[in-house]
């Protein structure tokens, strides 16, 4: 069988649960949700714009940030499934290594897909208005950068097989600086100005400004390819990454 | 004689140890096993029988050695070696997130089966297993034994020619692994497929494999049949006992006896069996044959016989003899020769 087959057959497997079992998308909402409930109205309080314009600025980042949360978890599924042993069974079959992991990377794009339509959706009630074209395309970085992401999660849980408890610690030290440092809750340029040099080099910065001018049809920004930059390199870096340590994974 | 369905040559596995010392696990394994059997490796934990099973279904490659599965080189050729192969890991090979008729689907998409065929061949094991009832469950939810044959439904979903299965009742009541054995006999018999397994348990062994490979330390120190073993290389014991005043003249008379017979070690062990008797006994091959001899050249002799036993050897019995050391008491202990995986959820 061909890498595309073998991919999409891990692909639909790792997606059965989560189309069983909806309620867990649901649930993931959570988060995003409390922050454009609680953190909109106080950006919107402190800055002195209306709701409405205040999320035209910040669902973007939230949509980054659903991404980056929803799939930085996902390597966790892979752990227990190599400390239980159905991983080991996995490796037994005739499908390739690379598809183990390119199949499981893919899968990420669907929630995070829906999540962040059904975000978008829950925030065009108090005022959120897109540029429908140019939100599709903000959605298909997200699901490139969700897969890069998703691969990296995935080589992090292969790499803490044997000490499980790695696997948090490098997420929760991690996660929260990626965050701060991409823009998404405040603008970095209100801040010092080492905290906007170090966020050059954060990619999810740049995914936050291509999508903060794609929501508003502007497609000719630099920001846009530059988005797309960050998000292909994230993906491939994931993959590259993802795969070797695939190969390693028993 | 036919291709055997598995031939290693001088297969070695090391692993790196703590410091400079390296870990043999296994050591320069030859054997070919023939298709159609069911052959059991037998030893304690750690003596290297999984490793062996992993090299075996490319799970690991090997140190150093050759060996083909189903005719394809287990370096060289991994993908035909997976493709012919069903195997059962130690641990649980569903995954915890996952529906049994899910999982048994996706196993059989990814061995090549059709949508259709994969959708038989689950529905086709969930009923012969007897998991009709759990199928749509969450594996989380199912219990150890209903796991291990959803275990068997997944290695058998390709109708492999070969079965690999390490461990396959370990941790299982004594019921669920009598119904676990029932199943894996029942499948073998419908598919005509050859069985390798890994055990430390020793009625297992004996029971049901046609064929014992004792491996201890990395190295095979036995292959036969579970009958030859024990009557090569044990011995079936009789224990008779008698006044204490026919003593010398029973020992005598056991001596004589047994070294007719062929025994290796015609000497009795004697000692006090209480109530002014003795108790004497000796190692013969076919106890049961010479016992009523024994009885009755004893009695001609004028040594009362007042109790007589025979017991045949377990293979644990093999692996004493083989070792020094018992099976049964080094299967409490584990070693750890490969290795383990650590941190599972509690």
């Amino acid at each position: 069988m061909s890498i595309a087959a073998d991919s999409l057959h891990v692909f639909t497997r790792e997606l059965k649960p989560v189309l069983r079992d909806p309620f867990q998308l649901v649930f993931s909402l959570v988060q995003p949700l409390t922050f454009l409930a609680l953190f909109g109205p106080l950006l919107s309080g402190t800055t002195g714009q209306p709701l409405s314009e205040t999320f035209q600025w910040f669902v973007p980042g939230i949509l980054v940030m659903v991404t980056l949360f929803g799939t930085a978890m996902t390597g966790s599924n892979l752990l227990y499934e190599i400390i239980l042993g159905s991983h080991e069974r996995m490796l037994v079959t005739p499908v390739s290594r690379a598809a183990l992991l390119v199949g499981r990377a893919c899968k990420e794009m669907v929630p995070l897909v829906v999540q962040a339509a059904v975000l978008c959706l829950i925030a065009a009630f108090f005022g959120f208005r897109p540029h429908i074209p140019g939100l599709l395309l903000g959605l298909i970085l997200l699901a490139i950068l969700g897969m890069g992401l998703g691969a990296l999660s995935y080589a992090l849980g292969i790499a803490a097989r044997k000490e499980d408890w790695i696997f948090w610690a490098v997420q929760q030290t991690v996660l929260f600086p990626l965050m701060l440092l991409s823009g998404i809750l405040l603008p970095l340029s209100q801040g010092p100005h080492w905290m906007e040099v170090i966020s050059w080099f954060n990619p999810l910065t740049y995914l936050v400004d291509a999508l903060r001018v794609l929501v508003e049809g502007d497609f000719a920004d630099p920001a846009v390819w530059q988005g797309g930059i960050a998000a292909a390199l994230v993906t491939a870096v994931g993959l590259a990454v993802g795969i070797r340590s695939m190969r390693r994974s028993l | 004689m036919s291709t055997p369905i598995i031939s290693a040559r001088k297969l070695r596995k090391v692993f790196p140890g703590k410091g400079q010392e390296e870990v043999v696990a296994v050591a320069d394994l030859t054997m070919d096993i023939e298709e159609g059997s069911l052959t059991a490796f037998l030893g304690p934990n750690g003596a290297g029988k999984s490793t062996s099973l992993r090299m075996l279904t490319t799970l690991m490659p090997p140190t150093s050695g050759t060996a083909t599965v189903c005719g394809h080189d287990i370096v060289k050729h991994t993908a035909q070696v997976r493709a012919s192969i069903g195997y059962i890991g130690q641990k649980n090979g569903i995954s915890p997130y996952q529906r049994l008729r899910d999982e048994l689907q996706s196993q059989g998409l990814m061995y090549g089966l059709g949508r259709t065929e994969s959708t038989r061949r689950t529905d086709e094991l969930i009923e012969a297993l007897e998991l009709g009832e759990v199928a749509d469950r969450r594996a989380q939810s199912l219990s150890g034994g209903q796991k291990r044959r959803a275990d068997i439904a997944l290695g058998l979903i390709p109708q492999p020619r070969l079965l690999l299965l390490d461990e396959p009742s370990t941790g299982l009541d004594p019921q669920s692994r009598a119904n676990l054995w029932e199943h894996i006999l029942q499948m073998r018999r419908r598919h005509g497929m050859t069985l390798l397994l890994t055990t430390h348990y020793l009625d297992e062994a004996d029971q049901f494999a046609e064929r014992v490979l004792v491996i201890d330390r990395g190295q095979l120190i036995a292959d036969d049949t579970a009958p030859r073993l024990k009557a090569t290389l044990a011995g079936d014991w009789i224990t008779v006992t008698v006044p204490t005043q026919t003593t010398t003249t029973a020992a005598e008379v056991i001596r004589t006896t047994a070294r007719s017979s062929g025994a290796r070690d015609p000497e009795p062990d004697i000692s006090d069996a209480g109530g002014d008797s003795q108790r004497l006994i000796v190692t013969v091959d076919r106890g049961e044959n010479l016992l009523p001899v024994l009885i009755r050249d004893l009695d001609a002799a004028g040594a009362q016989v007042l109790t007589a036993d025979l017991d045949q050897p377990t293979l644990d019995d093999v692996f004493l003899t083989l070792t020094g050391r018992s099976l049964r008491e080094e299967s409490q202990t584990v070693h750890t020769a490969e290795p383990t995986m650590t941190g599972a959820p509690q």
